[in-house]
């Protein structure tokens, strides 16, 4: 019952996103769903991963709704919005897919192997992060090393060509004449 | 709670995420719908490492790296609409004609 509530919840928050006439109440609604998500995970027993991504997107959509009040028309709601391009083809699109997966999810026999219960999933994560995954893991950091150097660079004011706010012209590549001796 | 009925759960946020990164114009309604679709993914990956992979722990290893996905695609996304911004004033797809700085 209470899966259902959660998932049930998370779906229909998930919707109003797109439904919302605020930018900034379809980031908290985007949270609401993220946190049915992260309820949904604890209850399959990966509690760390749950408590993860709602602490993760919790600070995220903060963010979101900072630089939408920043940067967008109409951040606080107060005009109706309704911002879309193909329209239909995007609504094929998603009735399409989301037919298709539940078609696989209902057709397919997945092997039935549940959790232990007496196992601790998030020790045994643990020594997988610092055992055998620790390549990957480490891939991973770096990974956002290099996303954080990229984005300081891509939002820096001061680009290759002079400052952004100027448009940040390529130099022509006219040669100059050397002065004869 | 069954592995059909989380995997249905997971297609419709993956769909609905779908429409969104599909349909909205502003930028950052558009990484919402990606943010939905990693979501789904997400979900759909702890359902199976739960109920079908007996809590094989790479599929939780797996996991972390679809959030560090999640926040390296936020990251890059707000720093290209700071970009985007500066440059031409645009917050919504239909102004950039032409991705030339």
């Amino acid at each position: 019952m209470l899966f259902w509530c959660f998932a049930v919840g998370s779906v229909v928050t998930a919707y109003l996103v797109f439904r919302t006439d605020s930018m900034v109440r379809a980031a908290f609604w985007l949270l609401a769903s993220f946190v049915g998500v992260g309820a949904i995970l604890v209850m399959l027993a990966a509690e760390f991963l749950g408590m993860v991504l709602i602490l993760m997107m919790a600070g995220e959509m903060l963010i979101m709704a900072v630089v939408m009040v920043m940067y967008m028309m109409n951040p606080a709601g107060l005009n109706p919005m309704f911002m879309v391009h193909q329209h239909r083809f995007a609504v094929g699109a998603g009735v399409v897919s989301f037919v298709g997966l539940s078609v696989v999810a209902l057709t397919v026999d997945f092997p039935d192997q549940p959790v232990d219960p007496a196992i601790d999933a998030t020790a045994e994560l643990g020594f997988e992060l610092l055992g055998d995954s620790m390549l990957v893991f480490q891939t991973a950091g770096v990974a956002l090393l290099a996303t954080m150097i990229g984005a300081i660079a891509l939002a820096s004011r001061n680009g290759r060509f002079g400052t952004a706010d100027e448009g940040s012209q390529e130099p022509s590549l006219e040669i100059e004449e050397l002065e004869s001796p | 709670m069954t592995l059909q009925a989380l995997l249905v759960v997971a297609a419709a946020l993956f769909a609905i995420g779908l429409y969104g990164a599909i349909s909205q114009q502003s930028f950052v309604m558009l990484m919402m719908g990606l943010e939905l679709m990693i979501n789904g993914a997400l979900l759909a990956l702890i359902a199976l490492w739960a109920l079908s992979s007996g809590g094989n722990p790479q599929g939780q290893m797996l996991a972390i790296v679809f959030m560090a996905v999640m926040a390296i695609e936020m990251a890059l996304g707000f720093a290209l609409i700071t970009n985007v911004y500066r440059v031409r004033r645009a917050d919504i797809t239909e102004k950039l004609r032409r991705l030339k700085g």
